[in-house]
């Protein structure tokens, strides 16, 4: 199922033993040896992270466009909510594995970016859904009439006051759904061979390569968490009211 | 479509392929999956549910409850297993430390915004009836904290049995990842299978929990409790 990427990266023979060079640390498997981590630096380790931030910000990115569509309609039809909910709620429980598998036997889905990109997405629907039309649901009627008396269309309500306040939800929103799909494109190796899974799956072959493992791994978790430090400075930055709050606790 | 029908096939027949002889029955497997999901979710409950409420009842420590939680959200799961192979080899045991570290987070998060979201009101007026601090968390706290409790409870079970799953591309076989993984045992429409064995057990599981936190819930507050859900997706839980 696995094939091979491109850019494979060269796994040192570390099982084999008595070259009668002595061993170096990747024949030994130590834990973490810096000389493979710099020489595989280029050719491996960079060109996975960047096609990773691809991946999610691919996938982010469609699935706000379909969850902003969905929490409109739901905000002015309110009984759209429930069975939007309820699908976003079972594509969200699938777990990711399984969800890429089932998604490989469709039609001109296979084993592709497309394939991984809808999992993606899928995973992200119920997050942005539910956080957009919170942010809009909790516009204060007061201002929501204010505006309308002031001779504002539905429209202009809608982009000049409701979405501004919903702002700091959306990007809160944003930011659990990116975290989730950093997360996730690990496993989206499984079905197209891009992202820091892969370099994963190759160190976990017959024998279990470390260094890899945890240069891969640590990218994956370094990732997340910076882009998660990086929304929380969004979130703030755009709802300065809740700092004065907190600072006044 | 034909291969969805293969696929219910293999179900039918409990997990063996044509030609293929001596697979282990997909019962077998679902409870074994079972059984490491529960595992991880007991121990990540025993640790990270005392702490969270106990903090949450203080009221103290919200930025190390909140921080965990975060960080704990943001981690990938492939990646925590990826670096606990690493470092503790394959295995049972490094299967359920990942499943622990990355579990323990939304339980310890939700457990405390539960317990500390408490109406300070109904605390005082506990207090003022008399009761001990114990009995204050026992008989007022978490029951009012039980709704958003078994929403942290029902995403940790949900990314226990994702993530279960995933420990068969990392080496450690048991569950019914094994399926999934192994295509050349089973072929597209067992892997097929497999795929819809978990995803019907992960909503088979979450729906038991939520039964289970309708029953648990005091008849009082059922009207007044909020979606579970909504609460899932909210920062910062």
């Amino acid at each position: 199922m696995t094939t091979l990427a491109a850019s494979a990266p060269v796994i040192p023979d570390f099982g084999a033993g008595g070259t009668g060079h002595g061993e170096t640390c990747e024949q030994a498997n130590r834990l973490f040896c810096g000389h493979w981590f710099t020489e595989n630096w280029d050719g491996v380790l960079w060109p996975a992270l960047r096609q990773h931030v691809a991946l999610t910000l691919i996938a982010v990115a469609i699935g706000f466009a379909i969850s902003m569509t969905l929490a409109l309609a739901a905000h002015r039809r309110p009984a759209l909510e429930a069975p939007i909910g309820g699908v976003a709620s079972v594509l969200y429980t699938i777990p990711s594995l399984a969800l890429f598998e089932l998604l490989v036997p469709i039609h001109g889905l296979g084993l592709s970016r497309t394939t991984a990109e809808v999992a993606l997405v899928s995973y992200t629907l119920l997050i942005l859904f539910r956080n957009i039309l919170a942010g809009l649901r909790g516009v204060p009627e007061e201002v929501r009439e204010a505006a309308r008396g002031m001779g504002m269309s539905q429209r202009e309500v809608l982009l000049r006051v409701e979405l501004p306040l919903a702002l700091p939800a959306i990007v809160a929103g944003l930011r659990i759904a990116t975290v989730t799909v950093i997360s996730l494109a690990t496993v989206a190796s499984f079905v197209d061979d891009e992202g820091l899974g892969t370099p994963i799956f190759q160190a976990i072959g017959n024998d279990v390569f470390k260094t890899e493992l945890i240069a891969a791994g640590g990218l994956a978790v370094a990732l997340a968490i910076a882009a998660d430090a990086l929304l929380v400075g969004a979130e703030r930055l755009l709802s300065p009211w809740a700092r004065v709050h907190a600072r006044s606790r | 479509m034909d291969v969805l029908w293969e696929a219910l096939k293999f179900i039918g027949r409990n997990g063996q392929v044509d030609g293929v002889p001596q697979l282990p029955s997909l019962l077998h497997l679902t409870l074994e999956h079972l059984r490491i999901s529960a595992i991880g979710v007991a121990l990540s409950a025993a640790i990270a549910v005392p702490l969270g409420v106990w903090l949450g009842h203080l009221r103290r420590g919200s930025f190390l409850a909140i921080t965990v939680g975060n960080v704990g959200r943001a981690l990938p799961s492939l990646a925590v297993l990826a670096i606990g192979v690493a470092l503790l080899g394959l295995g049972l045991a490094n299967v359920e430390v990942a499943l622990v570290v990355l579990a323990a987070p939304p339980l310890l998060t939700n457990a405390y915004v539960a317990v500390a979201g408490v109406d300070r009101e109904v605390v005082d007026a506990a207090r003022g009836l008399g009761m001990t601090g114990f009995e204050v968390v026992r008989k007022v706290e978490l029951p009012l904290a039980l709704p958003l409790l078994f929403a942290g409870l029902r995403t940790a079970t949900l990314l226990v049995i994702a993530t279960a799953t995933i420990t068969a591309l990392t080496g450690y076989s048991g569950g019914l990842g094994d399926v999934i993984a192994n295509e050349t045992s089973y072929r597209l429409s067992g892997v097929l299978g497999g795929a819809i064995c978990v995803a019907v057990l992960a909503l088979a599981v979450d729906g038991l929990l939520v039964l289970a936190q309708r029953m648990l819930t005091p008849r009082g507050l059922r009207l007044a409790s909020p979606g579970t859900a909504a609460a899932r997706g909210r920062d910062g839980v």
